[in-house]
């Protein structure tokens, strides 16, 4: 699949900023962050401001961006529409706490349930996202069990990432929130190897066989094409990455996006001392590393209609 | 409404039953489609620099040519087919081209089957077009809405046109009449004893769409190997010819 920029930034930034207000929900009544207005605005700046940048990037995206708001009226049927209502209805109870807990600094029973709805609501939009993605049958890079938890943990991991970097800045990091982020990458590392194993394991169901029905002829392979010049079709969906290139670009999310960071806060943990420039570059390195780990899964998705076009497999 | 009709006994599905043993890749379907189109439900058909450097444009219909039986243990000549492989929407049953529209601007109409794009409605996501396994729509980028072949809904039900003229602009210019229009849910119809007779089958069947169109396959045909008699034939230069030596020894180098 073409990796569209606006779409990579959407997925990635708007599943980061829902991890933090997944944390900032939950935690933000139990008083365990930095009892710090300036830390509150900033955190809940920083995730409403990543959510919102994501939204209007995915709009960007559309061919008729004025009549995005008819996206949210076909929620029976489309993940898509899902994801549109619940990422406005988690603005609600996000507001609120916002109002609440950053600006009047108040762990009580508002702040309590507004966390809570919060969470629930970030949890919500961020499945729908996956989801989007799961249940397309056309894509056997997608259409699996591995999408959705890798779009929720890596959501977390990133929300993580940037909420230790913030506590430590203001003071109020702790090497046992230091030992949980750890954990979180560590899992995240987990369900993302599960992942790429599994598309380079498990072979897509058709075949060029299929996709024609003349394997009841015999081995099928493609020999002309419609038209000389590209369409919509292999512009948008013909996309496909060279094997040297993957290895490369898996390499450098490895390292970035989960190497660097699972080092640098467990190192944080050891040593609080460097605490503070570590969890840092962690949040640094984790955003570059999840951006090209989301172009990859694009770049990596082979569609079904690349059958029709001459591919062998996908 | 993005959610599908519920199906009803002796509904009509209205489809086409491609027959993949008379194509001849001529393409008069693909232009007849595309002449229809760019003026008929889903018009314009936008084209981007037609004459330019990088021609690009929106179609519904595009024929794509396919080599089936070549392999290794039949070396030589006559063992394969080359298959000409007309391809459009196949206004499947269970189209997920249309369950996964946000705006429900895709839809498939209960009366007769169709799947079409109300372009009013449609906010070019291009969701529906990674929906659909067979590259059946295409986005039009001057539009900015999605765009898809409408089984001529504006010809099959068209008063204005001769009776015998109502059917797909695809069908009725085919010249080996490789394409028949029909109701695939009536059991006696023409199309649905076509496919009875000639073993139509769905494409990427796998896919759980339940297509309406239905293939039917090339006739078997008594395979002849001819075998390839091995090498290249050398040029022979006489050696006696010095202004060929000269040039057998230039084109050697």
């Amino acid at each position: 699949m073409h990796p569209a920029f606006s779409i990579i930034f959407f997925t990635t930034a708007a599943g980061a900023g829902y991890g933090l207000l997944f944390l900032l929900g939950l935690m933000a009544p139990s008083g365990a962050l930095p009892d710090s207005r300036g830390f509150a605005i900033v955190a809940l700046a920083l995730a409403l401001g990543l959510v919102t940048a994501g939204l209007l990037a995915s709009m960007v995206h559309l061919g008729r961006p004025e009549r995005a708001w008819r996206a949210l009226s076909q929620w029976r049927s489309s993940w898509l529409s899902r994801e549109g209502v619940a990422s406005v209805l988690t603005y609600m109870p996000a507001l609120v706490l916002a109002l609440s807990w950053g600006w009047l600094g108040s762990e009580g029973r508002v702040t309590l349930v507004a966390g809570a709805l919060t969470a629930v609501g970030a949890v919500v939009t961020v499945i729908c996202t996956g989801m989007i993605y799961a249940s397309l049958k056309t894509i056997h890079q997608w259409h699996n069990a591995w999408v959705v938890p890798n779009y929720m943990a890596i959501g977390l991991m990133i929300g993580a990432v940037f909420l230790n970097a913030l506590m430590h800045l203001w003071g109020g990091g702790s090497p046992e929130f230091d030992v949980a982020v750890t954990l979180i990458i560590a899992a995240t590392i987990l369900l993302k190897e599960g992942y790429w194993i599994f598309i380079e394991t498990r072979p897509a169901n058709s075949t060029p066989e299929s996709a024609t029905g003349l394997g009841r002829i015999g081995p099928t392979r493609f020999l002309e094409s419609p038209h000389s010049e590209d369409n919509y079709l292999i512009k948008e969906m013909g996309f496909s990455l060279g094997r040297k290139h993957s290895t490369r670009l898996r390499t450098l999310s490895r390292v970035l996006g989960f190497g660097v960071p699972l080092v640098a806060t467990a190192l944080a943990a050891l040593a609080p001392m460097v605490a503070t420039p570590v969890t840092v570059l962690a949040a640094l390195s984790i955003a570059i590393g999840m951006l090209i780990e989301r172009w990859l899964f694009f770049a990596e998705a082979k569609h079904t209609v690349q059958l029709y076009y001459g591919a062998q497999r996908v | 409404m993005t959610s599908l009709p519920t199906p009803t006994a002796n509904a009509k599905k209205l489809g086409l039953v491609i027959d993949l043993d008379l194509c001849v890749g001529c393409h008069a379907c693909a232009v007849a489609c595309k002449e229809w189109n760019s003026g008929g439900h889903m018009a314009p058909l936008t084209d981007l620099e037609p004459y330019g450097r990088d021609p690009d444009g929106v179609w519904f219909n595009r024929i794509h040519t396919f080599e089936a039986g070549a392999d290794d243990q039949h070396l030589g000549c006559g063992t394969s087919r080359t298959t000409h492989f007309p391809k459009s929407c196949l206004h499947c049953e269970t189209p997920e081209c249309v369950t996964v529209c946000p705006t429900g601007a895709s839809y498939k109409r209960a009366e007769d089957g169709i799947v079409l794009v109300n372009e009013d409605l449609c906010i070019g996501c291009k969701l529906c077009s990674w929906a659909c396994p067979y590259g059946a729509r295409e986005f039009d980028s001057d539009v900015g809405v999605m765009k898809k072949c409408t089984l001529c809904i504006d010809r099959i039900y068209n008063k204005n046109l001769e009776e015998v003229d109502r059917v797909p602009a695809c069908v009725m210019v085919c010249p080996v009449s490789a394409r028949h229009f029909g109701d695939l849910g009536d059991p006696n119809s023409n199309v649905s004893t076509l496919v009875r007779e000639r073993d139509g089958y769905d494409l990427m069947p796998e896919m759980g769409y339940k297509p309406v169109n239905k293939y039917l396959p090339p006739r078997p045909k008594k395979v002849m190997p001819v075998a390839i008699e091995g090498g290249r034939r050398e040029l022979e230069v006489s050696n006696d010819n010095a202004l060929l030596n000269w040039v057998d020894r230039l084109l050697s180098r």
